[in-house]
């Protein structure tokens, strides 16, 4: 083991979980145990809702772990750590203030004197390309440059340990890859003091270009499930075999656990529907049928070939594996005959058969299903099912899997939503006679 | 470089010498300084009930009076924004406190107006004996009650949709709670609040010139100013001195904008989180002047100082790694004995006030007086219908010819701002002269003043339309009343809702001087729970102002409630366009 000085950051069975409205914990990090040592660039992968996002929140000291030991250099953490900062998707700069201004924010909170503060600012700015821009606001800067200010405001600091939440996921391929090589460039030749950094990312090749170790985290709960370390010397070729392989490696650790064989017993209620729309799910069968795959394809392949970022694909990814349409292992996606014949079949025979798969294997689905043919007026309020959800879901995540359940079946055409009133109901041919909905309905 | 909240402060040059600029911006100051210390100096001075304020009618007392009325307007607001700074930022902040607050500010909203100055006036007199500040405390008080609630509702709206993102900032950047506040909260609520400032100074108008002429058991006091002026004139049934006010009160509401609103919206333009493409920057030859002016800057050196102090005074101690200064107990059973604890006190009030109405009035009369409330709502309702079916098109037609309503729009705002109850003589000379029926023909002054909302709203709702759908409509040659029904209605509705609300509201305010008019010693007197409070206030009759202000207070919660809350919802979510 190495020096503990060397430890940054430390932490040790650290558990945090939820309220749910019923007063049950949801637990989204259960038992996580990580060490980031000076001189290390590490990058958290994981689904969306894996609670990466809130693991790096509780090492920036914005929330609170329920359990476990959180130690920075040794002293545990109980808020914002002087020596931490941090860089947001969403770049969080304050719209009135100029770009010097956002950059000093942190300096003048902590009262550092004018002179000084101005001389940290304008080194910080440069170093990071902005010079010449001072006195703009950032409302005229375009994304690449807000997020230059973003890395300003956290490099001016001075911080130890820099924490990123998917900084460049917001910015377009090429932005995103050029801002990246230029704060590895920083990194590399020390031009900033930070000591270690720690990156949240849903960009496989972006993570294993930029890190020495990658975390992939599982969700429900969230926990480290794999770490590969990434001995590759700066600059990586992205097109090297070694790198290439290492990026299969990492997407077939992503889509190692789920995909239960089909007919396995159903889903709970609760869960974690992924977000896909159905014409996206047709479309990956389709390029799956595609001559280039044949019906098999390698998992980067199909990224580059969607043109889909990887969060965006392993949802696809999953939504296909409930639905039974495909099978996904060791970093490929293989299609199933099911998923061939639909396919391969019109927009009607599609419909039935996604229907037919919907009622079968999600069982959310099944239930709403179940309701509406109970009730004689063949119609539910939302509120009802996503009081239901909630007993395992988080209220936003809730809403989500609902939405995406009543997307499915509306495409289905199993049943129908009304937006303004928030009611779900039976599709109307359905409900004026009757029973036709059966056929459906029964598997 | 210091940001200070002073305008002008920002980037200090070295070189602070007076230039040109200080030429006309010193005197202009200097000049406005003189004349509100003076305004000031003669608001306290000594006064006893029974003592006559003489209001000449002389025209060439006006700018006097006008001053006076103005500096009322300007403690209103200055007393309304403390309050809401304060008020929204607790109820924002505590979740005990805001149990209490939100309704409480509810209920309040709903008390009309003028109903406060009844009830309030001799507490303040009381509390200043033999000064007159007394009384223009319980006139200011009446102002600020006109002024306050929506203010406070927006900065409280605006505290708790504070970006996720950027409180998490905030956090990450060490700053300390009252940082934040002047760092993060308040630049963020800024452009709403000063939003809703214009609002209130333009329906406060109204309540000045209601709010001066005060009667306390059955002595009616005058206040020097604009109101009293124009009450003295009707007594004195001079036609002339009425022209005068109108002419003297357009003055009042230009010099607002231009000395005052001007400048801050120019200001506040950046605190704008999202900029829509294509609108028009507001800007201020004041505003420009007073930040160029070198020696002014250097003024603004002492304010912009103190508040920088503050900030390093009160900044955030704590490292992140010291353990914290005690962590704060949770106790899920006292949110439960909390509501239980408020429901219980708020439950003995109103069982109190039931009493005590019962004792002093009787059943019967409360029973009378929900009918009289049902007689206002009626009026209230078909006239914003009329209104609505009136001005609609109107603002339509308006708002889709930019030219036309980059005129129209700033009179469509005066109008608002003008108080209506200065035409009310007008109408009675009228209904005299052509026998017309009270009960009919004083409910458009209700509205009178508050139908210009909807006007105006309408217009900027119709030029904020996505022109896209106008193209689409006449690709598809969509005509007559399905245009309206699927592309017009539908885009203008939300601001159509925000103007109709405003409208209401303050026509229940003005059913309070609007169903009793007088013009010389003729009183016109229509049924309705305005006239009620009217009378009773004339007469001094305690427990009957309370009675019917409750039961206004009843109604306008309704109102609020059943119609308009559900309509701003269904804009909200159905017909928002983003």
């Amino acid at each position: 083991m190495t020096d503990t000085n060397d430890l940054l950051i430390d932490l040790s069975g650290v558990r945090k979980f939820f309220r749910a409205p019923d007063h049950s914990d949801r637990i989204v990090l259960d038992d996580v145990n990580f060490q980031l040592r000076q001189g290390e660039i590490v990058s958290l992968l994981g689904k969306s809702g894996s609670g990466k996002s809130t693991l790096l929140r509780i090492i920036a000291g914005l929330i609170r772990a329920n359990g476990g030991k959180v130690h920075y250099r040794g002293q545990p953490i109980n808020g914002p750590v002087r020596g931490i900062s941090m860089v947001f998707q969403s770049f969080a700069l304050f719209p009135w203030l100029t770009v010097q201004q956002n950059v000093e924010l942190g300096l003048e909170a902590l009262a550092v004197p004018a002179r000084e503060r101005e001389e940290r600012a304008l080194e910080a700015i440069d170093v990071i390309g902005l010079g010449g821009f001072e006195s703009a606001y950032p409302r005229e800067l375009s994304g690449g440059m807000r997020q230059r200010v973003g890395f300003a405001r956290a490099l001016v600091m001075r911080p130890d340990v820099l924490l990123m939440d998917e900084p460049f996921s917001a910015l377009d391929v090429l932005t995103a890859e050029t801002l990246s090589a230029d704060l590895l460039e920083l990194w590399l030749e020390r031009k900033i003091p930070t000591k270690g950094i720690l990156f949240v990312s849903h960009n496989i090749e972006e993570a294993v270009a930029m890190s020495d170790r990658v975390l992939v985290f599982s969700s429900d709960p969230g926990r480290v499930k794999a770490e590969i370390p990434v001995p590759l010397p700066h600059p990586r070729d992205r097109d090297a075999p070694a790198f290439k392989a290492l990026v299969d490696q990492v997407y077939a650790i992503m889509t190692q656990r789920p995909l239960r064989p089909v007919g396995a017993e159903p889903l709970s209620l609760g869960y974690r529907l992924p977000s896909a729309t159905p014409h996206k799910i047709e479309g990956m069968l389709e390029t799956l049928l595609e001559p280039q795959f044949n019906g098999r394809a390698d998992l980067p392949a199909l990224a580059d070939e969607l043109q889909l970022p990887d969060d965006v694909l392993f949802h696809l990814l999953e939504a296909g594996a409930l639905l039974g349409f495909i099978k996904v292992d060791e970093g490929d996606a293989t299609l199933l005959p099911l998923g061939r014949t639909f396919a391969e079949a019109d927009t009607n025979d599609r419909k039935t058969l996604f229907a037919k798969q919907l009622l079968s294997h999600i069982s959310l689905a099944s239930h709403i299903r179940h309701v509406l043919d109970e009730r004689r007026d063949h119609r539910a309020p939302e509120g009802r099912f996503i009081q239901e959800l909630e007993d395992f879901l988080s209220d936003d995540e809730a809403e989500r899997v609902l939405e995406q359940v009543i997307a499915w079946g509306r495409y289905a055409e199993i049943f129908d939503y009304d937006y303004t009133s928030g009611v779900l109901s039976l599709p109307e041919e359905e409900e004026e006679n009757g029973s036709a909905g059966e056929d459906v309905a029964a598997e | 470089m210091p940001r200070t909240i002073i305008p002008g402060a920002v980037g200090l040059g070295p070189n602070l010498r007076p230039n040109a600029w200080d030429l006309a911006v010193l005197p202009l100051l200097l000049a406005i300084l003189w004349v509100l210390a003076f305004g000031s100096a003669q608001m306290t001075t000594p006064y006893n009930i029974g003592d006559p304020l003489p209001i000449s009618l002389d025209p060439g007392d006006l700018p006097y009076y006008l001053l006076r009325s103005f500096l009322r307007m300007a403690a209103g607001l200055a007393v309304s924004l403390v309050f809401t700074l304060v008020y929204a930022t607790l109820a924002a902040k505590s979740r005990y406190a805001e149990k209490i607050l939100i309704p409480v500010l509810d209920v309040l909203q709903s008390i009309p107006i003028l109903g406060f100055l009844s009830i309030t006036v001799t507490g303040f007199i009381a509390l200043f004996p033999g000064n007159l500040l007394g009384v223009e405390c319980a006139s200011i008080f009446a102002i600020f009650t006109s002024q306050a609630w929506n203010m406070t509702f927006s900065f409280y709206a605006s505290l708790r949709t504070v970006p996720y993102d950027l409180r998490e900032a905030a956090d990450m950047f060490h700053l300390s709670t009252w940082q934040r506040f002047w760092q993060l909260e308040l630049p963020f609520a800024a452009p709403g609040l000063i939003w809703n400032m214009m609002m209130s100074v333009s329906g406060g108008w109204f309540f000045v010139v209601a709010s001066e002429a005060i009667t306390v058991n059955g002595q009616t006091i005058t206040l020097p100013g604009i109101g009293s002026y124009i009450a003295m004139a009707i007594a004195a049934k001079n036609l002339t001195a009425i022209g005068w006010a109108i002419v003297a009160m357009l003055v009042g509401i230009i010099l607002y904008d231009q000395l005052f609103f001007r400048p801050l919206v120019a200001w506040a333009d950046k605190f704008k989180f999202e900029t829509v493409p294509g609108e028009e920057i507001p800007t201020s030859r004041l505003l420009d002047m007073m930040q160029r002016a070198r020696l002014l800057r250097a003024f603004s050196m002492v304010p912009g100082m103190i508040w920088e102090r503050s900030l390093i005074l009160f900044r955030k101690r704590s490292d992140g790694l010291s353990p914290p200064p005690g962590t704060r107990l949770r106790l899920p059973w006292f949110d439960r004995i909390w509501t239980v604890f408020l429901l219980c006190v708020a439950g003995f009030a109103v069982y109190r006030v039931g009493d005590y109405i019962k004792a002093e009035v009787g059943l019967d009369e409360v029973v009378h007086v929900f009918l009289l409330g049902l007689a206002t709502a009626v009026r209230v309702i078909v006239l914003i219908a009329i209104a609505a079916l009136v001005w609609v098109p109107v603002g339509v037609w308006i708002g889709f010819r930019p030219r036309v309503a980059q005129t129209v729009q700033p009179i469509a705002q005066f109008m608002a701002a003008f108080p209506a109850n200065l035409m009310f003589p007008v109408a009675v000379i009228l209904i005299l002269h052509f026998h017309l029926s009270v009960e009919v023909w004083t409910s458009p002054l209700m509205i009178l003043g508050t139908q210009w909302y909807i006007l105006f709203n309408v217009i900027s709702g119709a030029m904020s339309m996505p022109s896209d759908f106008r193209a689409v409509a006449d690709n598809f040659g969509l005509k007559g009343w399905l245009r309206w029904k699927r592309v017009i209605l539908p885009g203008i509705f939300p601001s159509f809702v925000t103007g109709a609300i405003t409208a209401s509201g303050g026509s229940w305010n003005a059913s309070i001087v609007s169903e009793m008019v007088s013009w010389g010693d003729t009183t016109l007197m229509a049924t309705g729970i305005g006239s009620y409070i009217a009378d009773n206030t004339q007469r001094g009759d305690f427990p009957r102002i309370a009675l019917g202000v409750a039961v206004m207070c009843c109604y306008v919660m309704l109102f609020n409630r059943q119609i308009w809350r559900r309509m701003y919802r269904v804009a909200e979510e159905r017909l928002r366009i983003d």
